[in-house]
């Protein structure tokens, strides 16, 4: 559905966006993950049409940005991280011009109109004006704006920036609902919130793209006990010698908990293998119970944080 | 483009800046057509129009300050520019939304019109449809001008006197090229939006003039689709 393949953006000498390519499947939920300022913002931008890049291709179901940007910004909803508002309209206007600067059609537009606003949950607001309505509603309205014209494609820019946790979690579910029929990519510096909505993850850092994966698999090592720390009561040469016994384990280090009987160990197994139950028998054997048992494996928070905070001083 | 021009139409009377600029504007060219036409027994409009014209270098800036530079500070260009549209469409919906406030006002003059006939004066009709022309033309020329003034900052005030220096400057451009003369007064005639009113206003409909003023409108709206796809290229 969306083709991005070399996009390079310079700002004077200020390279905002360098070489990033990646695609987006129809009907996928794609979260765009990146600290503040490596480049989300400029790189939905150049999808959306707002600004042109320095080099690189966009394609939106086969039509390029720069050629047929007409056709291209016809099938994108886009949401702005500040939502587009003329704050001296009311919001069932507000939407009609949505409407006729998108040219829908006038016949469909009533119906659609009604759906939308259901859908957002703004229907009980459209007379107020937009510059009374709060922080939320008014993202809403955005998101409405967005919606206008049915696009295949809605890029959302930081859609729960600035919400209390409860809009946020209405917001969200109502992403998750719009990915059923609708093509979405989603910026966020908000590791959950992404691991929440999306099904694969772009991660984005100082321009460059750090890695294209699925929150899932970005995050595998984070329910996974192929790496642990466990306390045991015991001598240490006897226990790290049964422990050694146990088949899957590779590598064995031991921490002095300054404790005459009680030891740390880290544990280090292979992947598929679940090591704990073959170790808990084997030590139950001998009579040396287990005090602690805690996985290492990476947070998100923790893989993000790698992939993304290496070169911060120096710029 | 009619969608931006019936929502800038609307921005202007949802509030009260189009309504105040009316009323500044009919306030102060009604002084001059009292004492100007009918306490002068004056039975024309044409010199009434010199006059307002006038008005107009300081009611024409404050009109258009927020054109452009509203949706800049706003975020709301980011809509205008994602949407189909293409970006003179933008440009020229926003020039006619400002233009028809002015055409409020140029419509407002016609009171003074009949006035004139039920006091019995008989304007030279070629005279007066010349004089009609070349108002409603400069007026075009002046928004446009301002739309430009605006396109270039997103702070509303400093678009407003901009589009006042450059304003002044063409009230100013005879005198200063009559000042230097030769070859750059020939320059400085190119910004000379007044001496060829003159030319309309005695009667004579001259199409070159007509052709200039149209011109000039659309130059300055290039001008303005300009500033705004450079600034698409070099801002973030």
């Amino acid at each position: 559905m969306i083709e991005i393949q070399n996009l390079t953006k310079h700002y004077g000498d200020i390279k905002a966006v360098k070489d990033v390519s990646f695609t987006v499947n129809k009907g996928e939920i794609l979260g765009f993950l990146g600290p503040n300022g490596a480049g989300k913002t400029t790189t939905m931008n150049i999808l959306t049409g707002y600004i042109p890049s320095t080099s690189g291709t966009v394609k939106v179901d086969g039509y390029d940005i720069m050629d047929q940007p007409r056709e291209v910004k016809r099938r994108i909803g886009y949401l702005p991280e500040l939502p587009p508002l003329y704050l001296d309209m009311t919001v069932t206007d507000y939407l009609d011009f949505c409407a006729s600067l998108k040219e829908v059609d006038k016949k469909q537009w009533k119906s659609q109109k009604e759906d939308i606003m259901e859908l957002v949950k703004i229907a009980h607001v459209q007379h107020r004006l937009t510059r009374n309505l709060s922080k939320g509603y008014r993202q809403r309205v955005g998101l409405a704006q967005a919606l206008v014209g049915a696009p295949d494609v809605l890029v959302l820019d930081e859609p729960t920036v600035g919400l209390d946790p409860k809009q946020i979690i209405e917001i969200r579910k109502l992403i998750k609902a719009l990915g059923k029929n609708h093509t979405i990519i989603l910026s966020s510096h908000i590791l959950p919130e992404v691991s929440a909505v999306c099904e694969r993850v772009v991660i984005i850092n100082n321009g460059e793209i750090a890695a294209v994966d699925t929150p899932e698999n970005l995050s595998r090592n984070l329910d996974n006990f192929s790496r642990f720390t466990m306390t045991v009561a015991g001598p240490e040469k006897k226990v790290k010698e049964l422990l050694q016994q146990v088949y899957g384990v590779k590598a064995l280090e031991v921490k002095d908990r300054g404790k005459a009987d009680e030891f740390s160990y880290i544990i280090e197994s292979d992947k598929e293998l679940d090591v704990r139950k073959p170790i808990f028998n084997k030590l139950a054997e001998y009579g040396y119970p287990i005090l602690e048992l805690k996985s290492l494996g990476l947070s998100l928070e923790d893989i993000f944080l790698q992939l993304t905070t290496e070169e911060t001083e120096v710029n | 483009m009619l969608a931006i021009w019936r929502r800038e139409v609307q921005a202007y009377f949802y509030q009260p800046i189009a309504y105040v600029l009316i009323a500044v504007f009919f306030l102060i060219s009604s002084i001059y057509f009292t004492l100007g036409t009918v306490a002068a027994r004056v039975a024309e409009m044409n010199y009434l129009f010199s006059s307002i014209t006038f008005i107009l270098t300081f009611v024409i800036p404050i009109l258009t300050m927020r054109i452009m530079s509203e949706d800049r500070k706003n975020g709301t260009e980011v809509l205008l520019i994602t949407s189909p549209a293409d970006v003179y469409q933008i440009v020229i919906g926003k020039f006619l939304g400002s233009f028809t406030v002015f055409l409020v006002m140029f419509a407002l003059t016609f009171i003074y019109l009949i006035i004139l006939f039920v006091l019995g004066g008989q304007p030279e009709i070629p005279r007066l449809i010349g004089g009609y022309i070349a108002f409603l033309l400069i007026g075009a020329c002046y928004v446009a001008i301002g739309v430009f003034a605006s396109s270039l900052t997103e702070n509303q005030i400093v678009a407003a006197i901009i589009s006042f220096a450059i304003l002044l400057l063409v009230n100013l451009v005879d005198s200063i090229a009559s000042f230097v003369g030769g070859f750059a007064a020939k320059v400085l005639d190119i910004f000379s939006l007044l001496s060829r009113y003159s030319a309309l206003n005695s009667g004579i409909l001259d199409l070159t003039s007509i052709i200039y003023y149209l011109s000039f409108v659309a130059v300055f709206l290039f001008l303005t689709t300009r500033v705004i796809d450079k600034r698409r290229w070099s801002q973030g």
